[in-house]
């Protein structure tokens, strides 16, 4: 619980320092939409902030390599059901964790409080329907 | 300048996600599950992101312009609408089925984990099925 309460103060240091510089907000969902579409003059940007994401992940991989075990029973269909609701649902709703849960209640933005409880509530009934089918996780 | 400043604060954004255990499914999926063993790390995140920013987004805020650009690029929609609603509802079963969020799932691409990748493709297929009906959503 220390290390999560850490880790979220050291991403609620980067969405201030995206806001201070570039006055942008951090949304990852929306910042890779705008490379789906790319639209000229607002690509390089976010082609930096995924690079420094994969950046990240590397690092991670070399010194704790622990963060990358996955313990799940969901089948490489689950995957592909999951990623076209994230993407699709994303971007329909401007925002996810990071956009809304993060920068948008940072902002007490409505919108974002109320997609945030929304996505929460959807994803607990998600993981309990997947638990009912399957039988566990 | 830009550019590094974005290459910097994904950097820091992803050593946030991996310390803070969002780059593990079980994790993520550990806070979804109330009738389970609950784990309530996501919250711990959130709290520590919101309680930083929370504050220096305000303080941040009362300048006229940031430092490299001409102004705020902030979301300008107030209303509470049902593509907000059904977006988000969408996103949260798709996020709950497998554990996996954008952001995470970027991150997690590196480990060569098969599973993350097919879900950050069928993320980017899901985005371009959006555009290509966005005009169609959105009038």
């Amino acid at each position: 619980m220390v290390n999560a309460v850490l880790g979220g103060v050291l991403i609620g240091f980067a969405v201030s320092i995206m806001m201070l510089f570039n006055g942008r907000v951090t949304g990852i969902s929306g910042i890779l939409s705008g490379l789906v579409r790319p639209v000229r003059f607002d690509i390089d940007w976010r082609i930096s902030f995924v690079s420094g994401l994969l950046i990240g992940g590397i690092a991670l991989l070399f010194y704790r390599p622990e963060v990358f075990v996955q313990e799940s029973s969901a089948l490489w269909g689950d995957y592909i059901f999951s990623g076209l609701l994230v993407g699709f649902g994303t971007l329909l709703g401007n925002g996810c964790t990071s956009g809304h849960g993060v920068c948008g209640i940072s902002r007490m933005s409505v919108r974002s409080l109320v997609a945030t409880m929304t996505f929460i509530i959807f994803g607990m009934l998600s993981v309990f329907v997947f638990k009912m089918v399957r039988g566990s996780l | 300048m830009k550019n590094l400043i974005s290459l910097v604060v994904g950097f820091i954004f992803a050593i946030g996600l991996g310390l803070s255990g969002m780059t593990q499914v079980q994790v993520v999926r550990g806070f979804l599950d109330i009738t389970g063993h609950w784990s309530m790390n996501l919250l711990g995140v959130m709290a520590g992101a919101i309680s930083i920013h929370g504050i220096l987004f305000f303080v941040i805020n009362k300048r006229s312009k940031p430092i490299l650009d001409t102004k705020f690029h902030l979301p300008t929609k107030k209303n509470l609408d049902s593509h907000l609603l059904i977006g988000a509802a969408l996103f949260g079963i798709g996020w709950g089925w497998t554990g996996i969020c954008p952001g995470p799932g970027l991150v997690a691409t590196v480990s060569g984990n098969i599973n993350i990748i097919i879900f950050i493709i069928s993320m980017i297929v899901g985005m371009a099925i959006f555009k290509f009906f966005e005009p169609k959503i959105r009038k």
